[in-house]
């Protein structure tokens, strides 16, 4: 029996055969891809011209400032917020949830919108704040067809991630030749949600794991595609992944929300690729509920590069504020907040493997 | 955000779950499942189960792996 030594090595030796002389790169869009591809160094042991970027796979680095905006407003006047851990510490325009918190108001870190709802039991009102992409939204869809207690609400921050890889095709400066796709959101929306890639932009996808080995596995399948010249959806995390994807929690996503065009943060508008609590269910959306009133937004402070990092124009070390100005204690923009941002990835693991090796 | 984590069923109760997560239980919500049941591994993410999971052992995917890499062996061989 191999070790996972051996068989990386052995993954390491076939891409290294297969990949065009001229150099090939993969964009995925996962940030939990990053931190495995960081974590075990892969960068460092794949060839140096085959290029691994990372796309706007952070869903609390791309949650627009406004919107984090909408959450201090509510919690400013007298709302408990609850959401994860992570969009406590994002900046909003000009201050962050947990800026809000450390001035007297409620707001508190959960892990599931089941904790959420627990709290209903002891405060006046509380509003969920729900981000995340469709690994996540079908949590909240179903929360809501079980029924919620009246004084909860969600103020919903989902986006979809099929759009904004089809919005990156379209984003001059975007360089890459084929997709390294996100398993767990795949494990909601089946590989068929990436067929428009293959099919219309001659695009090859690969649907991978977060294990190394299961990473190593992706690229090669990707290096052999663009060695072949083909482009096809393939499945590189069967254990988990199928074509259809899980019909129960697209059929709950289907009741809830309605699809609408979507800010996201240092990227702008992307079509279809948000959504929104249905009108049926408008007495659990926090903005029907609340008269929220906030200012204009900024979503990208100056000297930061997070708009050219989450569209894989930029590598974090390309930032002049990177571990300098902008450190994870101190963050001057979204990708160093969260665990799943780039920057703050990339600061965590530090050193050679952060490139790709000559 | 999208991170789950597979954890091992040991009790059902309607719409929820007691999965073991190396030892430690916890409650996750069954929603999205339909044929779920007791000794299934399921994977979770913010408290609910969004798919049931083969038992894999790890040496069954390493060998799975040798077995793909193998094959590019063959594949050139016969070039």
């Amino acid at each position: 029996m191999d070790s996972k030594k051996e068989l990386a090595k052995s993954f390491s030796n076939k891409i290294d055969d297969k990949c065009p002389k001229d150099g090939l790169k993969a964009l995925h869009v996962c940030g939990t891809h990053e931190q495995s591809i960081l974590k075990h160094g892969l960068r460092s042991i794949i060839p140096g011209r085959l290029e691994l970027k990372m796309g706007p796979g952070c869903p609390v680095c791309v949650t627009p400032a406004k919107e984090i905006d909408e959450a201090i407003w509510l919690a400013e006047n007298d709302v408990t917020i609850a959401t994860f851990g992570d969009m406590l510490r994002v900046p909003g325009t000009d201050k962050s949830l947990f800026d809000a918190r450390s001035k007297g108001h409620d707001v508190r870190m959960v892990y599931s919108i089941e904790e959420a709802i627990k709290i209903s039991n002891e405060v006046d009102e509380v509003v969920f704040f729900g981000i995340g992409f469709e690994t996540t939204a079908p949590s909240n869809a179903a929360a809501v067809l079980n029924g919620l207690p009246n004084n909860f609400s969600i103020l919903t921050s989902h986006r979809l991630i099929p759009p904004a890889m089809e919005a990156l095709l379209n984003i001059e400066g975007v360089d890459f030749d084929g997709f390294i796709a996100p398993g767990h959101v795949s494990t909601i929306i089946g590989t068929k949600s990436y067929n428009v890639f293959s099919q219309k932009y001659g695009m090859p996808v690969v649907v991978s794991g977060f294990e190394a080995l299961d990473i190593l596995y992706a690229l090669l399948k990707l290096t052999e595609q663009v060695d072949a010249n083909t482009s096809k959806v393939e499945n590189a995390y069967e254990r988990a992944v199928n074509e259809e994807g899980n019909p129960k929690a697209l059929e709950m996503l289907d009741k809830v929300f309605k699809t609408i065009d979507a800010d996201w943060r240092g990227i702008g508008t992307i079509p279809g690729s948000g959504l929104e609590i249905k009108d049926e269910y408008s007495r659990y959306d926090a903005r029907v509920k609340y008269d929220i009133d906030i200012e204009d937004s900024r979503d990208i402070h100056p000297g930061c590069m997070c708009h050219l990092i989450l569209t894989a124009r930029g590598k974090p070390t390309d930032c002049s504020l990177f571990a300098k100005e902008c450190t994870p204690q101190d963050p001057r923009g979204p990708c160093m907040v969260s665990r799943e941002g780039e920057c703050n990835i990339w600061y965590k693991y530090g050193g050679k493997d952060r490139e790709s090796k000559d | 955000m999208c991170i789950a984590v597979p954890g091992k069923v040991v009790e059902i109760d309607g719409n929820e779950a007691t999965v073991e997560f190396e030892g430690v239980e916890r409650t996750v919500r069954i929603d999205f499942l339909d044929d779920v049941e007791v000794g299934d591994y399921v994977l979770n993410h913010v408290g609910q189960a969004i798919q049931v999971l083969p038992e894999e052992e790890a040496e069954e995917r390493l060998k799975l792996f040798r077995e793909y890499l193998d094959s590019y062996e063959e594949a050139a061989e016969q070039k």
